[in-house]
C-alpha cells in the first residue's frame, strides 16, 4: 500500500522538477520548492484519496507552496515584481531590452506569477485546461485568460511589440 | 455548444493545444484561412509551446537528486508513525460512524493524543467560535481592509510569521481578526464569512514540540472543528458541521500557510 503510493509520487518527482525549473529559472531554488513539495506531501499522504490522481495532488501542494512564498522568493532572486498592468520591465530599457530577450527561459520568468503559472502546466506539463484549474484553484476561464496575457506578453518581450489584437479580448 | 458560434480568443489556445472539441475545428481552421493574422497568432502560440517544452525537456531525463529521495525518510520521522496517525483518524471516524457525540475528550479515551496540548487547543477554537461567530456588530476586533497591521500585530504577539489564509476558494472571504488568550499565551482568530452568511474561523496557537500532524477531525452539537499542528503552530478551523466543506477549507488554509 504505502510502496504504491511512494512510487506514485516518486514517478512524479521530475515532472516537479521540470515545472519548477521553468516557474522559477534558478535550479537550486527549484529544487529547494521541490524538496518542500514532498515533505508537505509525504506528510499529508494519508488525506490523498487512493484512486484519485497524483499529479494534480502533488502540483496543487507545490503551487500554492509557489504562491505564497513567492513574495520571498522573487525578492531573494531580485526579480522585479511585475503586476498585470505593467507593460514591461521597469528597468527603463524599452526596446533594445525587448529585443535582446532572446533567452526563452528568463522571459518566462519575467511574466506574472499567475500567468507564468498557467503557460507552463499548459505548454510545458500539457495539462488540460480542467486540470490547470483544478491546480491553481480558478475557474478554467480564468486559466484561459491567464494563459492568453501569458502568451501575449511572452511574444511582446521576445519580438518588436505586441500581436496586433484581430479578436475580442478574453476578459 | 454548437460549431456555428463565432471563433474566439479561447478556440485560438484551445486549438493551439489540442484541447478543441472537434465540432470546433473546421470553423476554427476556416476562420484561421480567412484571417492571417490570426494565422500568425497561433503559430507565434505554437512555436513558443514547442520551444519552451524543448527548452524543458531534458529535465525529465535527469537523475533525480538525492536530497529528494532523503526528505521522505525525514518526513517520516518528523510526523512520528504515520501508520498509526492513520489509525488514528479511522478511530475517529469510526467512532462519528457509531454516533456518539465526539468530543475531544472522548475522542482522547479512544486513542490518546501525544502531548495534552491538542484537544485543550482545539476545545478553546470552539469555545471563541462559539461566542464571536454569532456575533453580528462586534465579530472581530480589527477588519479586513486593515490585514496588515492585523498580521503585523498577531505575529508580533504570538512570536511567528502569522497571516490569515485565503480560503476564497472555498466561498470564504475574510472578516478580520482578534487576539485571544490561551493557556499557550496569546492566540489569534480570524473570521471567515460567506455569501449566505455562515462563518468559519481560524485559531492559530503556540504548539509545543516542532512537528506536523495528519488533520484531525470532530463534530458534535451542531458544530464542527478541523485541527493540525504544522511547525510551530496548532491550527484549528471551526465552523458548521459540513465535513467536506470544513476538510476543503483546512487544505486550502494548510496550503495558503506555505512556509
Amino acid at each position: 500500500m504505502d510502496d504504491e503510493r511512494e512510487r506514485l509520487i516518486v514517478e512524479q518527482i521530475p515532472h516537479l522538477r521540470r515545472y519548477a525549473l521553468a516557474l522559477l529559472g534558478d535550479r537550486s531554488a527549484a529544487d529547494d520548492l521541490v524538496q518542500d513539495c514532498l515533505e508537505r506531501a509525504w506528510s499529508r499522504l494519508t488525506l490523498w484519496r487512493r484512486g484519485s490522481s497524483m499529479r494534480p495532488w502533488l502540483f496543487t501542494i507545490m503551487h500554492n507552496l509557489f504562491i505564497n512564498g513567492s513574495g520571498r522568493r522573487r525578492r531573494a532572486a531580485g526579480l522585479l515584481p511585475l503586476d498585470e498592468d505593467t507593460p514591461q520591465p521597469a528597468t527603463g530599457g524599452g526596446q533594445e531590452e525587448r529585443v535582446e530577450l532572446a533567452d526563452m527561459a528568463k522571459a518566462i520568468t519575467l511574466l506574472p506569477p499567475d500567468q507564468r503559472a498557467a503557460l507552463l502546466l499548459v505548454a510545458v506539463e500539457e495539462m488540460s485546461y480542467q486540470e490547470a484549474a483544478t491546480v491553481l484553484g480558478v475557474p478554467a476561464g480564468t486559466v484561459m485568460s491567464r494563459l492568453h496575457r501569458a502568451r501575449e506578453r511572452l511574444a511582446g518581450l521576445r519580438s518588436g511589440g505586441p500581436l496586433q489584437p484581430a479578436l475580442r479580448r478574453i476578459k | 455548444m454548437s460549431g456555428d458560434r463565432p471563433v474566439q480568443l479561447e478556440d485560438l489556445h484551445a486549438y493551439v493545444d489540442g484541447q478543441l472539441p472537434p465540432t470546433r475545428r473546421a470553423a476554427v481552421e476556416a476562420h484561421l484561412a480567412a484571417n492571417p493574422d490570426d494565422a500568425r497568432r497561433v503559430d507565434t502560440y505554437r512555436r513558443q509551446t514547442e520551444e519552451i517544452r524543448r527548452l524543458f525537456e531534458p529535465v525529465l531525463s535527469e537523475p533525480v537528486p538525492q536530497r529528494l529521495l532523503r526528505r521522505r525518510a525525514k518526513a517520516e520521522a518528523a510526523t512520528a508513525r504515520p501508520r498509526l496517525s492513520f489509525l488514528r483518524q479511522a478511530a475517529a471516524i469510526l467512532w462519528l460512524a457509531i454516533g456518539a457525540w465526539t468530543g475531544w475528550v472522548a475522542h482522547e479515551r479512544l486513542a490518546p493524543v501525544p502531548g495534552a496540548a491538542a484537544p485543550v487547543m482545539a476545545s478553546a477554537a470552539m469555545d471563541a467560535h462559539r461566542v464571536y461567530a454569532v456575533e453580528v456588530r462586534h465579530p472581530v476586533e480589527v477588519a479586513a481592509d486593515q490585514s496588515d497591521h492585523l498580521f503585523t500585530w498577531l505575529s508580533n504577539r504570538l512570536g511567528g510569521d502569522v497571516r490569515a489564509p485565503s480560503l476564497e476558494t472555498a466561498g470564504y472571504r475574510l472578516i478580520g481578526g482578534r487576539l485571544l488568550p490561551s493557556d499557550k499565551g496569546p492566540a489569534a482568530q480570524f473570521m471567515y464569512e460567506n455569501a449566505g452568511g455562515e462563518r468559519l474561523s481560524l485559531y492559530i496557537a503556540r504548539s509545543p514540540g516542532n512537528r506536523e500532524t495528519a488533520f484531525r477531525y470532530s463534530e458534535g452539537g451542531g458544530m464542527a472543528a478541523v485541527w493540525w499542528v504544522d511547525g510551530d503552530f496548532g491550527f484549528v478551523l471551526t465552523g458548521h458541521a459540513d465535513h467536506q466543506l470544513l476538510q476543503r477549507a483546512a487544505h486550502l488554509a494548510y496550503d495558503g500557510m506555505g512556509r
